[in-house]
């Protein structure tokens, strides 16, 4: 407590060279895949095994590579990421809302119990069911070729079925927090239901939709199991699943175009990230763990 | 009626316009009923029962919701509730279902359906119904047949696997037959060489073919005889037993399996309810038990390092650089933020690269300084160790963010009164620090655990579970966790398919994960928060 002035400041400066000595360790660990994916990227040397940090000469080739790539169809992989992204979050947020404003604002039996169930089963990993979920898809396709088996609008039925729950549980705890007597005032006045939620309610929650649709749109466009099993042509597939199936066959003599590929998927969620990070870290300390 | 002339004008409006609505409404729930009705109907003829039944719920669902006055609050939630039947339930019940069936390899039809390829399975009698036969063949190896009976009928038939007619008309100067001979033999026809008996007798393919409609096939016998092939197995369907024909061998059905008493099996099964034999499997068979007890020592192993892993690196960054006198603290967060904000997938692959042992970087450079080479990929030990090290990286972001937070709510006077009783910077830590961390990051740190129990994408993109364990009898590795071990009894090729043994195992653990689920809702109250608003 009763130290020198001065030896205050040596153990100060001490502090501080060790601090930034272990925070250039840390930097390192966390930049280092990033700064050698982009090396690759960059690298004419297609090959894993002749990678460096600092490559010799660099160029584009691997990007031009990626547009005319007849096996790895790199840009329609990712325009089938981002429409399957997009409508999945839209879908999944209208069903959400909707059902979290009955649970918030009405009382009926069963409610506790249906919220309890919803929470319980939202537990079971939607992946153990897959010899389920395809044998659904296909049976449906069997009927409305459209929604069976390697369409889009299939897996995105799966995507929006499989997140209602705890969605449902953010969007309904964010809706108890806005006080009844808004729309009870609101119902005095003669509003109907629908009016109390579209004019009321709904601007209320913008926070909320965006915390939702940017961890739904982040945990679909990353996700590539379900879509593997349910997207058989190469085609129909998402650039996470093109990535995934790439890098399991001989990809050590095609690391350079793997990497080109991998910065630019990344791109979106990057980019996402950048714009909105306070919203998700907000959204992530309310009990969601990156999928 | 002038509306506007009456005085009631307001009232009168509001309801017809609420009746038109209802109407409206009512007139829409019909119309969506009836193409959901259409569409279970269709399900229904193609024996999908099960998902059929799931559509009639759906269709009373929406019914009740929309037309019964009371269930209107159900209303906001009928889409959404059948969405989450349709993919959420339902998947769970079918796999409770197929928990106890053979569903698998052998076993994947239904009973009508191998009962009908058993029957479908014939051959070809040493007696009985003969023919006398002369073959036509094309250039491009296809074959007509032509026949002709004790009663001295003749007829020209084709193969059962070309498409077309079965039977081609035996006259003259159609589909270019040329004369008949005297036993009404085409001499010729266009486009085949008839074949003499020399030719007939060596020609490999034609004692394979069959002819005729698919129904009663002929095929050839001997050089002078056709027969009619007959079905091997004749079915009993009171009995449910088929009898096979040649050796009067009975198969009853057992399990999905017709089985003879030797033990013999007729093949195709179906799949059959088989009660608790898959749990019990697991219990008896050292080739399934062995691996298994491995798997799930690792798999705790794993979410528990994991966590602790992750949440130490996270706690110490944000004690270390949390101090508002530390200069810089905005950009070093930025940059020790980027593990999180690419896809995990994407990351996962780059360290796959980059652990490779023969061309990856991390075994280049180690080889360069310290002259080792680790082979990351088949030693179990040292492929955990880089599984954990990918997690770590992966993870320490969330909890570096997590716990900044967390840290700022705790009191600034807790500290200044341990101070005053003289505590040190290490006891801070685990007197108050930590306790009071624990209590509030407690929740998140449940369901941190529960994700990474079924951080299936790194195990899978990493490196697929393996290496393998050798004396496992299914594919199963020494990374393996319950989930990927179960995806890959369920999908992976080459060691067979095994559903309902997969779905037997995710039926265990559920349960595990529905324990750990229960705990946390118990620690954040949600369950309470249920009750109290009623």
């Amino acid at each position: 407590m009763s130290k020198h002035p001065s030896s205050i400041k040596r153990s100060r400066t001490i502090g501080l060279v060790w601090r930034w000595a272990l925070a250039a360790v840390l930097i390192l660990f966390s930049i280092f895949p990033v700064l050698w994916i982009i090396s690759a990227a960059i690298n004419p040397v297609n090959d894993l095994a002749n990678q460096k940090l600092i490559p010799d000469n660099w160029s584009f080739d691997n990007f031009r590579q990626l547009v005319s790539n007849p096996i790895f169809p790199f840009f329609t992989w990712l325009k089938n990421s981002l429409i399957i992204s997009t409508v999945s979050t839209l879908l999944t947020l209208s069903l959400t809302t909707l059902a979290a404003f009955a649970f918030s604002r009405f009382r009926f039996k069963g409610r506790q119990s249906m919220l309890k169930s919803i929470l319980l089963i939202q537990s079971f990993p939607n992946l153990l069911a897959i010899v389920a979920l395809f044998t659904i898809i296909k049976q449906i396709g069997d009927v409305i070729p459209w929604l069976g088996l390697n369409t889009h609008a299939g897996l995105i039925l799966v995507y929006s079925g499989g997140a209602m729950g705890m969605n449902i549980w953010l969007m309904k705890g964010y809706m108890d927090t806005i006080p009844r007597d808004i729309d009870e005032s609101a119902h005095v006045d003669g509003a109907t239901d629908w009016q109390v939620f579209s004019k009321l309610i709904l601007p209320l929650l913008r926070p909320i939709l965006v915390v939702i649709s940017i961890l739904s749109f982040i945990g679909t466009y990353g996700e590539f199991i379900i879509a593997r099993t349910l997207l058989t042509q190469r085609e129909m597939q998402t650039v996470m699943v093109g990535l995934q199936i790439f890098t399991a066959g001989q990809y050590t003599k095609n690391w350079g175009i793997f990497a080109a590929g991998a910065l630019i998927a990344a791109l979106p969620i990057m980019i996402i990230y950048l714009i909105l990070q306070d919203q998700i870290v907000g959204g992530l300390t309310q009990g969601s763990v990156k999928g | 009626m002038d509306a506007n002339q009456t005085p009631t004008t307001g009232e009168f409006a509001k309801k017809t316009i609420f009746g038109a609505a209802n109407l409206l409404t009512s007139l829409l729930v019909l119309i969506v009923d009836i193409a959901l009705a259409f569409f279970a109907f269709k399900l229904f003829s193609l024996g999908y029962i099960p998902l059929g039944i799931c559509f009639v719920l759906i269709i009373i669902m929406i019914s009740v919701a929309f037309l019964v006055p009371k269930a209107h609050m159900f209303k906001w939630m009928a889409v959404g509730l059948s969405a989450w039947l349709l993919f959420s339930i339902f998947p769970i019940v079918y796999t409770i279902y197929n928990a106890f069936t053979n569903y698998g390899d052998g076993h994947l039809i239904t009973q009508a359906q191998a009962i009908e390829q058993i029957q479908a399975q014939t051959y070809l009698p040493e007696t009985g119904k003969a023919y006398e036969w002369i073959a036509y063949r094309s250039a491009d190896n296809e074959y007509l047949l032509w026949l002709k009976d004790a009663d001295g009928n003749t007829s020209l038939v084709a193969q059962v696997d070309i498409e077309g007619d079965a039977e081609v008309p035996l006259v003259t100067g159609e589909n270019g037959i040329g004369e008949l001979d005297e036993e009404g033999a085409p001499v010729t026809i266009e486009g085949y060489t008839r074949l003499n008996r020399i030719l007939a007798s060596t020609d490999k393919n034609l004692t394979n073919i069959r002819f005729g409609d698919p129904e009663n096939t002929i095929q050839v016998r001997s050089p002078s005889e056709a027969a009619e092939l007959v079905p091997l197995y004749s079915y009993d369907a009171e009995a449910n037993v088929f009898t096979d024909q040649t050796t009067g061998t009975k198969y009853f059905d057992q399990e999905g399996t017709y089985t003879a008493s030797n033990g013999e099996r007729l093949i195709p099964g179906y799949t059959a309810v088989v009660g608790a034999k898959n749990f019990v499997q697991f219990i008896n068979s050292p080739g399934l038990r062995g691996p298994l007890v491995t798997i799930v020592i690792w798999n705790f192993l794993f979410a528990t390092f994991s966590l602790l892993l992750t949440f130490s690196v996270g706690l110490l960054i944000s004690i270390i650089y949390g101090d508002p006198k530390f200069k810089g603290k905005k950009i070093l967060r930025s940059l020790l933020l980027i593990p999180y904000t690419i896809p995990s997938l994407i990351t996962i692959l780059i360290w796959r690269g980059m652990f490779n042992p023969d061309l990856g970087v991390i075994n280049r450079m180690l080889e360069s300084v310290f002259n080792i080479s680790p082979r990351w990929f088949t030693q179990p030990w040292l492929a955990r160790a880089a599984l954990l090290v990918v997690n770590t990286w992966l993870g320490y972001p969330y909890w570096m963010l997590v716990t900044s937070g967390a840290l700022q709510s705790i009191p600034s006077d807790i500290y200044e009164a341990a101070e005053i009783d003289g505590a040190s910077g290490w006891q801070k830590f685990w007197g108050i620090t930590l306790p009071l961390l624990l209590v509030s990051v407690g929740p998140l740190m449940i369901s941190s655990f529960i994700f990474n129990f079924n951080n299936f994408n790194l195990i899978y993109a990493f490196i697929n579970g393996g290496p393998p364990i050798p004396t496992a009898t299914t594919q199963a590795g020494y990374t393996d966790i319950i989930i990927s071990y179960v995806y890959n009894l369920a999908f992976a090729s080459g060691r067979g398919i095994q559903y309902g043994y997969a779905s037997a195992i995710s039926l265990v653990l559920f349960m595990l994960i529905a324990v750990m689920s229960l705990l946390q809702f118990k620690f954040t109250n949600m369950w309470e928060e249920v009750g109290e608003n009623v």
